[in-house]
């Protein structure tokens, strides 16, 4: 009986195209029924190699596969029960939007009314009935998205593969697809696994985001964990929305330490149940933008900051419901402040002006 | 030139915004520059240096009775047309055509699906490609003549005979072939691989994927490839000439009439060739159009 589930495992999946270097290293993880999953991670990082492996289209040099407790390296797309949604969407550019829909049942060797009659209902299911008749060049980037969203789906498959599939639309239509991408997966309850290189697409939609660097897992987790707990540095820089300062442990007193800093009076860090840090150790800490309060030089520091950092406003710009602010906080590294845009424009400041950051000192997060 | 010279600075600089902007607008305004009736000229001179000997053969073929070789033109009627096809003395005009057509055939439908598969096999690099492929087209290199003579040559050393469907067939093919696989890689370098691909997740087998994905998305280049096939072996002379044998195709047929035929239904001849030729051009891109228009009709729905 083959299994119906579409939970997936990697187990030490390592992939390597010269037989030197592995575009992907010892990947382990597992991924939920019904999941969605995004990977992201800069190009070049092995993400999509992921996403080709499981999709069938590319054999894993080492380690195992699973779907549904099967594990199916070496099996066809078919036998996988996966359907992949391509880059560029694929769309034979020969056949109808009807008759691409209709493609898999047709090499399945369903008669042409029966195959016609299910490709109809998916039409429909994508909203697209007007357009059926209409070969993939006559369509805009959305309709042909959910042309190729459709196609892979008329399957009926477990896993739902999506590589970059937002990448060709502009902006405005990205997010509109975006909704369209989590609707079809709530009504197919199926897994998705997607592949982007987009922040806030990922955490926008997945259930599971997992980041990549040079074909290493960095961190998996819940959207909300990878970007306001990152691990290290790298995610923490990589999901952006954090400053990331570094430097040398001066003191440890029990819930917290001290790192030494520009500041005179060094930065009080939480410790977290995670780490562990002595005196001497080099720690990088994460602290939010948008936890990062400006106060301008004599003022009370806001009820909870213990540090404070002089700074000079190096450049302002205007996002809307805040105000993004840039810092030279910190020598080598971005310092930036989100302030809210009410709170700005009550004491707006111009660039040049020297203010103090401040955060509440529990926000600080100490990196791995 | 004097536009230019009217649209330059003038010291008041106010009133000479206004002139400046209708320059801009129409910069041609004194006419078309010299250098256009020059290349217009060469034009010209290479239409009637390409089509002009071909047009003296037709409106020579239109003769009457009394016509002959040469200009001027004496009457016009069909005569020569009719004597062409009922004398026997100007030669076996129907049988070489019937040979030249049939090899033709033979020989398109060698080069497309010898073309199509090299095609197929050229997708992906392998060892050994580079010279592969220089082998392939290194015949185009060899002079006709030469090759068609170590054709016979070669025939004859092993005891065959030679004749239009065998020596002249190969002969013929060591041209189309090269030429074929040319226009397919021209033709297959537009060929998304990811559409294989797409097929393959789809569940469609190898040969479902080139039936039912790569043949259809290719047929416009099959049809070129076809066509090239077909008008490089009908007019096909010297590689064919020692090795087609006793009985001769079309262009030996009439090589040989030049020879010995002193009317104007030599001319005939070459007016109804001519008209096969674009018979043949016309099909074939008639059927690259019917092949658009009915992905486009299918479209419109």
């Amino acid at each position: 009986m083959k299994s119906d589930r579409g939970d997936i495992e990697l187990a030490g999946v390592c992939k390597s195209f010269d037989g030197v270097t592995n575009v992907v290293d010892g990947v382990n993880l597992k991924i939920a029924d019904s999941a969605y999953c995004c990977f992201i991670g800069p190009s070049g990082c092995g993400k999509t190699t992921i996403l080709r492996m499981i999709a069938g289209h590319e054999d894993p040099t080492a380690g195992e596969i699973v779907i549904g407790g099967q594990n199916v390296v070496g099996l066809a797309p078919v036998q996988r029960r996966t359907a992949m949604m391509f880059q560029s969407y694929a769309l034979f550019p020969h056949l109808t939007v009807r008759e691409n829909i209709a493609f898999a049942l047709r090499v399945r060797g369903q008669s042409k009314t029966d195959r016609l009659r299910a490709a109809d209902a998916m039409i429909e299911k994508v909203r697209l009935t007007q357009f059926a008749d209409r070969l993939p060049a006559q369509l805009s980037g959305g309709q042909q998205q959910r042309v190729a969203l459709a196609r892979a789906a008329i399957t009926e498959p477990r896993v739902l593969l999506l590589d970059e599939p937002l990448s060709a639309l502009d902006e405005q239509l990205r997010v509109q697809m975006r909704q369209e991408l989590r609707r079809m997966q709530r009504e197919l309850g199926i897994t998705f696994i997607h592949v982007t290189h987009t922040q806030l697409e990922a955490i926008a939609l997945a259930d599971l985001v997992v980041v990549m660097e040079q074909g290493k897992i960095k961190q998996a987790g819940a959207a909300r964990e990878v970007y306001a707990r990152p691990h290290d540095r790298y995610v923490a820089e990589f999901m952006g929305g954090q400053n990331v300062l570094s430097g040398r442990v001066e003191k440890v007193n029990g819930a917290s330490f001290v790192l030494g800093q520009a500041a005179p009076s060094g930065i009080e860090v939480p410790l977290q149940a995670r780490s562990t840090v002595t005196v001497g150790d080099n720690v990088d800490i994460a602290v939010r933008r948008d936890d990062v309060a400006l106060v301008r030089p004599g003022r009370d520091l806001p009820p909870g900051c213990t540090t404070s950092l002089p700074s000079r406003v190096l450049a302002i710009e205007y996002q809307g419901y805040f105000v993004k602010v840039m810092l030279d906080t910190v020598p080598d590294d971005e310092f930036v402040a989100y302030v809210p845009e009410k709170t700005f424009f009550a004491d707006p400041f111009t660039v040049g002006d020297v203010v103090m950051a401040t955060w509440a000192t529990d926000s600080a997060l100490p990196l791995a | 030139m004097s536009a230019v010279l009217a649209g330059m600075p003038k010291t008041d600089m106010s009133k000479a915004v206004a002139p400046a902007m209708t320059k801009a607008i129409a910069p041609s305004r004194g006419g078309r520059p010299w250098t256009f009736y020059v290349l217009a000229t060469l034009f010209a001179s290479y239409v009637i240096a390409l089509y002009g000997p071909m047009f003296c053969i037709y409106i020579l073929s239109f003769q009457d009775i009394r016509g002959g070789l040469v200009f001027p033109m004496k009457g016009h009627s069909l005569h020569w047309f009719v004597d062409l096809f009922t004398q026997v003395r100007t030669g076996d005009v129907k049988g070489s055509f019937d040979r030249s057509i049939k090899l033709a055939v033979i020989v398109t439908i060698i080069t497309v699906v010898v073309s199509f598969l090299a095609g197929l096999g050229f997708r992906r690099r392998f060892r050994g490609d580079t010279f592969v492929f220089y082998m392939t087209i290194g015949s185009l290199v060899a002079p006709g003549l030469v090759l068609g003579l170590g054709t016979g040559l070669l025939f004859q050393a092993l005891g065959l005979n030679a004749s239009w469907y065998t020596s002249a067939l190969g002969a013929q093919l060591s041209w189309t072939l090269p030429f074929g696989v040319l226009v397919m890689f021209a033709v297959m370098s537009r060929f998304n691989h990811v559409w294989e691909e797409a097929a393959y997740d789809l569940g469609a087998s190898r040969w479902q994927s080139i039936w039912l994905v790569m043949i259809p998305v290719l047929a416009p280049g099959l049809v070129a490839v076809a066509l090239f096939g077909f008008t490089l072996s009908y007019d096909e002379f010297a590689r064919s000439l020692q090795t087609a044998g006793s009985l001769n195709t079309l262009p030996l047929e009439i090589w040989s009439m030049t020879l010995n035929v002193t009317s104007p239904s030599l001319y005939a001849l070459g007016t109804v060739t001519t008209i096969v030729s674009f018979i043949v051009i016309g099909a074939s891109l008639g059927a690259i159009v019917l092949i658009q228009k009915k992905r486009g009709s299918a479209a419109k729905g």
